[in-house]
């Protein structure tokens, strides 16, 4: 078989190289298992059982059919019985188990697969609609070959995949986390999606914006991700494998060089202190957050705990997750961001109305707002962990002083009926706001005045700034964070911010970039918070720097007319210092 | 023993989808023939509902039917009929 390359979007660095695995959205996962030569037979029979069990069931739902519609409702039945005794597909599965050892759900899936799309290629509209009869069947049938639980979920994954998709949503995403994945492809999404913070908190290679990857990616083909420019490359040849092991262990030795800043500070050398924060999804990546050496957590996603479930998690469990994460970190700082549902994030328990525009919805503290129900559990949740740890917390996406004002007055009316029941917080637990809409900017000073701290949300700020939607592939090209707009939109932050003497945190992709991070860390930004993987090679650089000449490569960067020009320099100034 | 071959055209508007398909297939199941169906190189045994769905038969489609057996004449008059008749007269 040929190399075949495609491009897409770099997501997550890293290089990997597996089998992959087709994650098809509504679609059974069914894992591929081998069996040996002995185990044939029984194979064969425990697929014959399968189709005997589904025919049982269409016979009972065609009689019930017939009595409650009429004969000719039922007799789709007819067809579908047809289907299971059907010599071609039956002889294609059994001589498939016996051919390819693999199990019987495995091979039956490819076979009726393999009809579903020919079906689904056929001009007619009519036929065409048959594919969705035969995935009826082949559900009915894989059904009583699996159990049933793991049909749906991820689950059945094994270790060791590239997962291909089209996308993954954040539950996707949260179900990855326990699982040994070797890195992602997906068709669409750009840097900032979930795909792209998701792999980079696993600490694996990820490639978005791939187009048609599903489509071109079978099965089990093994693969090549290069998350540094964004190539996969499927069914390497041997000589592309050997220069990939080659680039592969030149990073890992990188990386272990790395490994001895994890201890020291993250001070420029004419001594000016930057915190470098993690940010954190879920409490089971606690551990990450030591191993590379934050000095806290800037950004902790709370939604996570709301997703991949039926109900709202209740007061009592927020503040066992919360105040778990506080002991924790402790005696770091871990800053609690409220509840950020709506634009591309969703959670089943709650009903939110599908925007036209939703990331001009009613997403993040708008939607808290408006549910002050769900808000205040949350509230009194993170107060009541508050004793635990070192707790502070900041509201998402407030676009003026007015959204401040009112979520502030439903935190003192939580606090205030903590303090009637005599329920212990800390009173000092500072308030923050997430700078990440264009209009927040411009009356930052105000906001600055009746907030505790500033957390420029960069991936947000930058669509909105640019309006360009940053989970769409083809605007992928106009989400330029060092744009001059998005630039002078970072300043003006921070010299609100500083003007009314409070800490100017980022939290944003942005940050783990580390040219990026240098003329942010020129400008002013007090603290970086970013994913965990990328601290120390931010790290790295803060200490091979001076304060004086990032101040004086920033002033000179904001004088420049274009995004490109502004990286281009900035790369150029921060090569001086540091070589790679 | 007799072996007869025809070209039929499928007169049924909505083409030869499955319930169709699983009366055709029932049809041949009466006689005692055996049969195949043929939309240009592609041959499939007409028992097999599969294999008639993968023909992609629409209204118009030509298929070459040949029918082998003792009762080929008899078979071919009924599949002949099957042909002309619309989805209201198969009782769908």
């Amino acid at each position: 078989m040929s190399e075949i390359v495609l491009k897409g979007i770099p997501a997550a660095p890293g290089i990997a190289y597996g089998p992959s695995f087709i994650l098809d959205k509504g679609e059974f996962i069914v894992p591929k298992h081998s069996i040996s030569s002995s185990e044939v037979d029984s194979e064969i029979a425990r697929f014959e059982e399968a189709i005997n069990n589904a025919r049982r069931e269409i016979h009972a739902l065609k009689a019930k059919i017939t009595q409650d519609m009429g004969t000719a409702h039922a007799q789709i039945f007819d067809a579908h019985l047809l289907v299971l005794q059907d010599t071609t597909l039956i002889n294609q599965v059994t001589s498939g188990i016996r051919e390819t050892k693999s199990s019987a759900e495995y091979v039956f899936f490819t076979v009726t697969k393999k009809f579903v799309e020919a079906f689904g290629k056929m001009p007619d509209e009519y036929l065409r609609e048959r594919a969705s009869d035969v995935n009826d069947i082949s559900k009915r049938v894989l059904k009583h070959l699996m159990d049933e639980s793991k049909l749906h979920d991820l689950d059945s994954l094994q270790d060791d995949l590239i997962i291909v998709a089209h996308d993954l949503s954040p539950s996707d995403a949260v179900s990855m986390y326990n699982k040994k994945i070797k890195g992602f492809l997906t068709d669409i999404g750009g840097r900032t999606s979930h795909t792209a913070i998701i792999a980079k908190s696993l600490g694996v290679p990820a490639v978005v914006g791939l187009k048609d990857a599903t489509l071109r990616i079978n099965n089990q083909d093994p693969v090549i991700i290069d998350g540094q420019k964004g190539l996969v490359i499927i069914n390497p040849s041997t000589e592309t494998k050997e220069l990939y092991i080659k680039e592969k262990n030149k990073i890992t030795a990188s990386l272990e060089k790395l490994d001895d800043l994890k201890d020291l500070p993250a001070q420029t050398l004419d001594g000016k202190h930057i915190f470098i924060m993690a940010n954190l999804e879920l409490s089971s990546e606690i551990p990450v957050v030591g191993k590379y050496g934050a000095e806290g957590v800037g950004l902790y996603r709370t939604e996570f705990l709301f997703m991949n479930r039926l109900d709202l998690p209740s007061e009592e469990e927020q503040y066992q997750a919360y105040a778990q994460v506080a002991r924790s970190v402790a005696p770091f700082v871990v800053t609690i961001r409220t509840l950020d549902i709506g634009g591309d994030k969703f959670i089943s328990s709650v009903q939110i109305p599908k925007d036209m525009t939703p990331f001009l919805g009613c997403r993040a503290i708008r939607f808290c707002l408006d549910r002050p129900d769900i808000f205040k559990t949350q509230l009194r949740a993170i107060l009541r962990a508050s004793v635990h740890g070192r707790i502070q917390m900041m509201y998402p996406m407030i676009s003026g002083l007015g959204e401040l004002r009112q979520a502030n007055s439903i935190l003192n009316q939580v606090k205030a009926s903590l303090r009637d029941e005599k329920v212990p917080f800390d009173e000092h637990l500072k308030v923050g706001i997430m700078i990440e809409v264009p209009s927040a900017v411009m009356t930052a000073e105000a906001l600055a005045r009746e907030t505790d701290f500033f957390s420029i949300g960069t991936n947000d700020l930058i669509q909105y700034t640019l309006a360009v939607d940053r989970v769409n592939e083809k605007t992928a090209h106009l989400y330029e964070p060092a744009h001059p707009a998005v630039l002078k939109m970072i300043q003006k932050t921070i010299d609100a911010g500083h003007n009314e003497g409070i800490l100017v945190a980022l939290c944003g992709e942005m940050a783990s970039d580390p040219m990026l991070a240098y003329l942010l860390l020129g400008m002013g930004i007090d603290e970086f918070s970013m994913s965990a993987a990328s601290i120390l090679t931010i790290k790295r650089m803060v200490r091979s720097v001076k304060l004086q000449d990032a101040q004086r490569t920033a002033y000179d960067a904001m004088q420049l007319l274009t995004g490109q020009e502004v990286e281009e320099f900035v790369n150029a100034q921060l090569r001086r210092f540091l070589p790679n | 023993m007799s072996k007869i071959e025809k070209d039929l055209t499928v007169d049924n508007k909505k083409g030869l989808h499955a319930r169709p398909a699983a009366i055709f297939v029932g049809l041949v199941e009466k006689f005692d023939v055996t049969v195949t169906l043929a939309r240009g190189t592609e041959v499939v045994n007409a028992k097999s509902i599969m294999g008639i769905l993968m023909l992609g038969a629409v209204e118009g489609t030509v298929l070459k039917i040949t029918v082998d057996g003792n009762e080929a004449e008899a078979a071919m008059a009924e599949f002949e009929k099957f042909f002309k008749k619309q989805e209201e007269e198969l009782g769908l």
